[in-house]
């Protein structure tokens, strides 16, 4: 809702100054969104009366020009708009004036021709947007005045961010209402008695769906002057609301539209065919709309149609064929009440959004109709002339929007706002918004008032709606600022659940940064990198652009998105994490699953003297899983699993991935992005990622202690040569199943494959920390289970000692 | 004839002494001690030379020898710890190392400022005894609209640019879901911090379709807004820990809150003079909030005569931005480790 503070001061004009008047709006809800001049800075420009124009000696398009200004002698002023003439009002700049765009008015000549000004047109004042030729004022201009002071141009626009509960204030008449009641003070009303009918033609309106329409008003105008030309006043007045004014009819509606808050439409009489119907539309109609747009409506479309079709979408936009010309003589006024139920989404639906759909959606006051064809017959009298006839209303009661009576609890605004306002504060607040209040003792828990709102006011439908409006008159900045006692204890997470936020902060701790990445991706990309490739991706209905058209099934194609854009900057070393959902098609339906995924490339350590480089690998994101892993406490149920033929994950690496298992659950997949896709992406060949499903982890173990054993443990070291794709995870088992409690800890400390073992075996060296409970161990005891360990590591795994 | 032992011994002591005090070193000095003193040091050949001296000179003798002996033996500590302390400074000063060579080994890497911002807020509400609860960001029409009071068609939706599914699911345009989905479960009296992705189908300079908020809710059988106030009041006083940051509410709307309110801080920028942040007004608003609708109470199934609650919610890179000074809403998701590093 934009208008000019001196329309709304017409009205009702507090003591308060521009700033502190939008700052009272805005604290009372009705946010002020944008506060600018209505023209631009200017100086030196007074209206001028053209007493004589001549043409220029030496050029055809100029014009010079004697201008009366109010001073002893005239002026002579070369001009080169084809629309001056003798007798004609007109603002001029005189030399000396300074324009919008620092534009200074200096004596000239033109072709020889001396020229003491210049002759504006209103988008060299910065009243319009473009202009063709000079701004004609009215003819009682007053010579001699400065412009800005006749057209009162020291004004502001101010536009309001309405929340769509204030369909009220979508008015001059509104906004002052509400200022009225901010500053007490009386509003006045416009001009609106009847108007007497001077003829008495009445056009038969038939409501046809009542519950859409339960209130339609017309009246016929017949003669209007088709020359009449909109005032200056009132076009400025459009101006400054951000219409554009056009010609009479229209912008007389356009105009009480803003002022009252009613949309009207105005028919061209002759073009109508029989009575108005307000019904809802059939399907497959055609209705070619005053913007030229052709649309073909559905069968829940209000429409006003005459006896040929519809001529209208109601309340949104009237039709082509009945739209008021420039030859229109005989008009009909509609101001009419349409329910929000039947126009809301309608504009949407045919790509329309109206000032009239967007005050009928909210709610328009259903008794306003009336007055505001009253006001627009006395405006359009007034400018175009014409003879009115009687008006004409048809109207079903039943459907009109009740009124309810609402209960109001003392001890409820209390409950809500945590303010006892005296009760006469309470009727003065309620009161002033024109609401009736009736006072009800009905003993003291229910005492309060039962109360009524204006009809302007659609939002009050319950009793938290007056306590809204109470408080909100009396001032939320007036509520105290108070603490509840304490509420019951709240539920705290498990003690072993996951936690993420210790995840994120193990991995910030290993160098990674966190990335956040959209939830949607391209069609492609989720397919490289969804491993389910046969469930279906969830597609929107409306993506922004197809790269971001799907649901991520993985939160893999983000990360190497970024790795990509980070690397293309001139990084080498990136070490990413992101966390958030995915999101699978399964059996069971949709699977929202929140997940942790990383990736590596690059170094293992950033640049630096004193270690040698190293570029990660498989076994550097291994230890950074297992450490996020720790806090499960399970890290002995731990499982890397190298998936079976046609197992594998189709981004990874077939030979260098891993399904992760957490007992017997997959957790998520851990490898080197698969070449293919290094080489598709442009990435080096050493991607490692892994992503993790958090849903599946569960609980995890808490510390349970074990006992400290005081007896001193000892080490032996073994080297054993065993076939080349033997998994140390069975070297591992052998181990373990084999020194059993003695064992506190295995450590691998080589690895060797080269010239000195066979082409297809590998040397695994490794030390067992072995110690016992009870007493200490003595070499007899572990030379005898070393012997043991040997003959099963030869026996289940083929191995030799190494020499 | 035998020299006069007195003679000898004083003679003997100041050489052993010159001796001590010649020696260079710790290996020097004990070749010094073993010289002298040692076994058949010759300082300990004096004393056996005492047998030679008739009886009644022999204590004499005696005592001046243990005497002489007492004297090169102090000597001899006293250059011992003399050396050993210069030889600790010779060892320290070797083992110098510059100190301003760069450390080894990882270093670390960063939250996004999102999360940082986010972890931020639920730990300060955390403080306040409200609880995490989380929901679906694939939603339906039930909870993220009509039973927060935005039935289809309502003017509220067109302000909520929507991500739609074919079957007619949705993305949550915000938080607000998770309060319907923990009041269907959860008996009151409730805490609650629901903190997560939302999604609006909106891209310019200052929109993405996706950004992140936070809910938070309270039901219980007091509840005013005057208590709203309060929480709000702790709560942005602490996050941009500022105990005098000014906070005005002004009166708004939301479908699913009665009273709504706006809640404005004085602009943490220029503290409430004008500038570019605050686009001259010197203030910013940060939160949405009111005291929940009885008809959302009413979807659930809470009686609103017993409980009554408020809500409130806020745009986390709205907050970020204004605590970091970051000012362009689409570094964010780019992701930039040059962005990114910053807020290790």
């Amino acid at each position: 809702m934009r208008f000019s503070e001196s329309w709304l001061r017409e009205r009702v004009d507090p003591p308060l100054a521009t700033e502190a008047l939008c700052d009272q709006l805005s604290m009372a809800g009705l946010e002020v969104d944008a506060l600018e001049p209505v023209a631009p800075p200017f100086t030196g420009v007074v209206v001028g009366a053209v007493e004589q124009v001549e043409s220029h000696p030496d050029a055809s398009k100029l014009r010079v020009c004697r201008v009366d200004v109010g001073a002893d002698e005239s002026l002579q002023i070369v001009c080169g708009a084809a629309n001056v003439a003798a007798g004609q009002r007109v603002p001029v700049a005189c030399i000396g004036a300074l324009l919008p765009g620092d534009f200074k008015i200096k004596k000239a000549k033109l072709r020889g021709v001396a020229s003491q000004g210049m002759i504006c047109s209103a988008a060299e004042l910065g009243l319009a947007e473009s202009s063709d030729g000079i701004m004609v004022l009215p003819a009682d201009a007053p010579v001699g005045q400065g412009l800005r002071d006749w057209l009162a141009l020291d004004d502001q626009a101010i536009e309001l961010d309405l929340t769509p509960d204030r369909s009220d204030c979508l008015s001059v008449i509104g906004v002052a209402r509400e200022v009225g009641v901010l500053n007490r003070l009386s509003v006045s009303e416009p001009a609106s008695e009847p108007v007497p009918a001077t003829q008495d033609q009445r056009h038969e309106v038939r409501l046809e769906a009542p519950a859409a329409c339960p209130r339609y008003l017309c009246r016929v105008v017949r003669g209007v002057d088709a020359q009449a030309a909109t005032p200056l006043w009132m076009a400025e007045r459009l101006r400054r609301s951000g219409l554009r004014p056009i010609a009479p009819v229209v912008d007389v509606t356009n105009y009480v539209l803003l002022e009252l808050g009613q949309p009207l439409h105005a028919f061209d009489l002759a073009k109508l065919d029989g009575a108005i119907q307000v019904r809802l539309s059939r399907v497959g109609e055609q209705l070619t709309l005053l913007s030229d747009d052709e649309v073909t409506l559905d069968d829940d479309t209000l429409v006003i149609a005459d006896a040929k079709g519809p001529v209208a979408m109601a309340g949104i936009m009237g039709g082509a064929t009945t739209a008021v010309s420039e030859t229109t003589r005989d008009i009909l006024f509609e101001s009419a009440f349409f329910t929000p139920e039947a126009i809301v989404g309608r504009a949407r639906r045919y790509g329309l959004h109206t000032d009239s759909s967007h005050r009928f959606e909210r709610g328009v006051d259903p008794l306003l109709q009336q007055r505001a064809i009253e006001r627009a017959t006395r405006l359009l009298l007034a400018i175009a002339g014409g003879e009115p006839g009687p008006v004409v209303e048809a109207c079903a009661e039943a459907h009109l929007p009740p009124s309810p009576s609402l209960p109001l609890r003392k001890r409820r605004i209390e409950q809500v706002l945590g303010i006892a306002p005296e009760d006469r504060q309470v009727v003065d607040i309620l009161q002033r918004l024109g609401m009736q209040l009736e006072e009800q003792d009905a003993g003291l828990q229910d005492a309060g008032w039962q109360v009524r709102a204006p009809s302007w006011r659609f939002d009050i439908q319950r009793e938290v709606d007056l306590i809204a409006e109470i408080g909100r008159v009396y001032g939320y900045d007036a509520i105290p600022v108070t603490h509840a006692r304490s509420a019951a204890f709240t539920r705290a997470p498990r003690e072993m659940a996951f936690d993420l936020d210790q995840a994120r902060r193990t991995l910030v701790a290993r160098g990674y940064f966190e990335a956040i990445t959209y939830s949607f991706v391209s069609p492609e990309q989720n397919a490289l990198f969804d491993p389910a490739p046969a469930a279906p991706p969830l597609q929107l209905a409306n993506p922004l652009s197809a790269e971001l058209s799907v649901m991520r099934g993985s939160l893999w194609p983000g990360l190497i998105q970024v790795v990509r854009q980070n690397l293309a900057r001139q990084q080498s070393r990136v070490r990413l994490f992101e966390s958030g959902l995915r999101f699978r098609t399964q059996s069971q339906g949709l699977c929202q699953e929140p997940c942790l995924a990383g990736v590596i490339v690059g170094p293992v350590l950033p640049e630096q003297w004193g270690e040698t480089r190293r570029m990660a690998d498989f076994f550097d994101l291994k230890a950074d899983l297992e450490a996020v892993l720790a806090q499960t406490g399970r890290l002995d149920q731990l499982r890397f699993q190298a998936p079976d033929e046609g197992e594998a994950h189709a981004a990874l690496h077939p030979g260098q991935s891993a399904r992760l298992l957490l007992g017997e659950r997959p957790i998520g997949w851990i490898g080197t992005l698969h070449p293919e896709l290094a080489q598709r992406f442009e990435l080096p060949n050493a991607v490692q990622l892994f992503e993790l499903d958090l849903g599946q982890f569960g609980i995890g173990e808490r510390p349970a202690l074990a006992p400290l054993s005081r007896f001193p443990s000892i080490r032996r070291d073994l080297a054993i040569v065993v076939d080349a794709d033997l998994p140390f995870e069975r070297v591992r088992e052998v181990v373990n199943a084999t020194a059993g409690d003695l064992l506190k800890q295995l450590v691998l400390f080589d690895l060797y494959q080269g010239e000195k073992v066979d082409a297809d075996r590998k040397s695994l060296a490794f030390g067992l920390i072995l110690q016992a409970s009870s007493q200490t161990l003595v070499d007899a005891d572990v030379d005898a289970l070393m012997r043991r360990l040997i003959a099963r590591l030869e026996q289940d795994l083929g191995a030799t000692l190494r020499s | 004839m035998t020299p006069r032992p007195d003679a000898d011994l004083a003679a003997l002591e100041a050489e052993a002494l010159a001796a001590v005090a010649a020696a260079e070193d710790l290996a020097r000095l004990d070749e010094v001690r073993v010289h002298y003193l040692g076994k058949s040091g010759r300082l300990t050949a004096q004393l056996k030379s005492l047998g030679a001296l008739p009886k009644e000179e022999r204590p004499a003798a005696g005592q001046r020898i243990n005497e002489a002996k007492r004297q090169v033996q102090a000597a001899l500590e006293a250059r011992r710890s003399a050396l050993e302390a210069q030889a600790l400074v010779r060892r320290l000063r070797e083992e110098r190392i510059d100190v301003t060579l760069p450390g080894r080994g990882q270093t670390a890497g960063a939250l996004h400022p999102v999360t940082r911002a986010m972890l931020r807020i639920e730990r300060l509400f955390a403080n306040a005894g409200f609880s995490i609860a989380e929901g679906p960001e694939v939603e339906d029409d039930y909870h993220n609209f009509e039973a927060l009071n935005i039935p289809a068609h309502h003017p509220a939706r067109a302000m909520h640019d929507t991500f739609y599914f074919p079957d007619g699911r949705l993305l949550r345009t915000h938080t607000s879901p998770v309060q319907i989905r923990v009041m269907e479960h959860q008996p009151p009296p409730l805490r609650i911090i629901a903190p997560g992705r939302v999604y609006r189908c909106d891209s310019d300079l200052t929109h993405t379709p996706m950004f992140h908020q936070v809910e938070g809710f309270l039901v219980d059988e007091e509840a005013t807004f005057a208590d709203l106030k309060g929480v709000l009041y702790d709560f942005l006083r602490n996050f941009f820990e500022q105990d005098d940051l000014k906070l005005r509410f002004r009166p708004s709307y939301f479908p699913f809150t009665e009273p709504s309110a706006e809640v404005d801080v004085q602009c943490v920028k220029c503290g409430g003079a004008g500038c570019r942040v605050c686009k001259q007004s010197g203030w910013l608003e940060v939160l949405g909030c009111g005291m929940i609708h009885p008809d959302v109470f009413r979807h659930v199934g809470i009686d609103s005569e017993q409980w009554l609650g408020y809500a409130f919610g806020m745009g986390v890179e709205r907050l970020a931005m204004l605590r970091y000074g970051i000012d362009d809403l689409r570094l964010y998701f780019d992701n930039d480790l040059r962005f990114l590093s910053q807020f290790a």
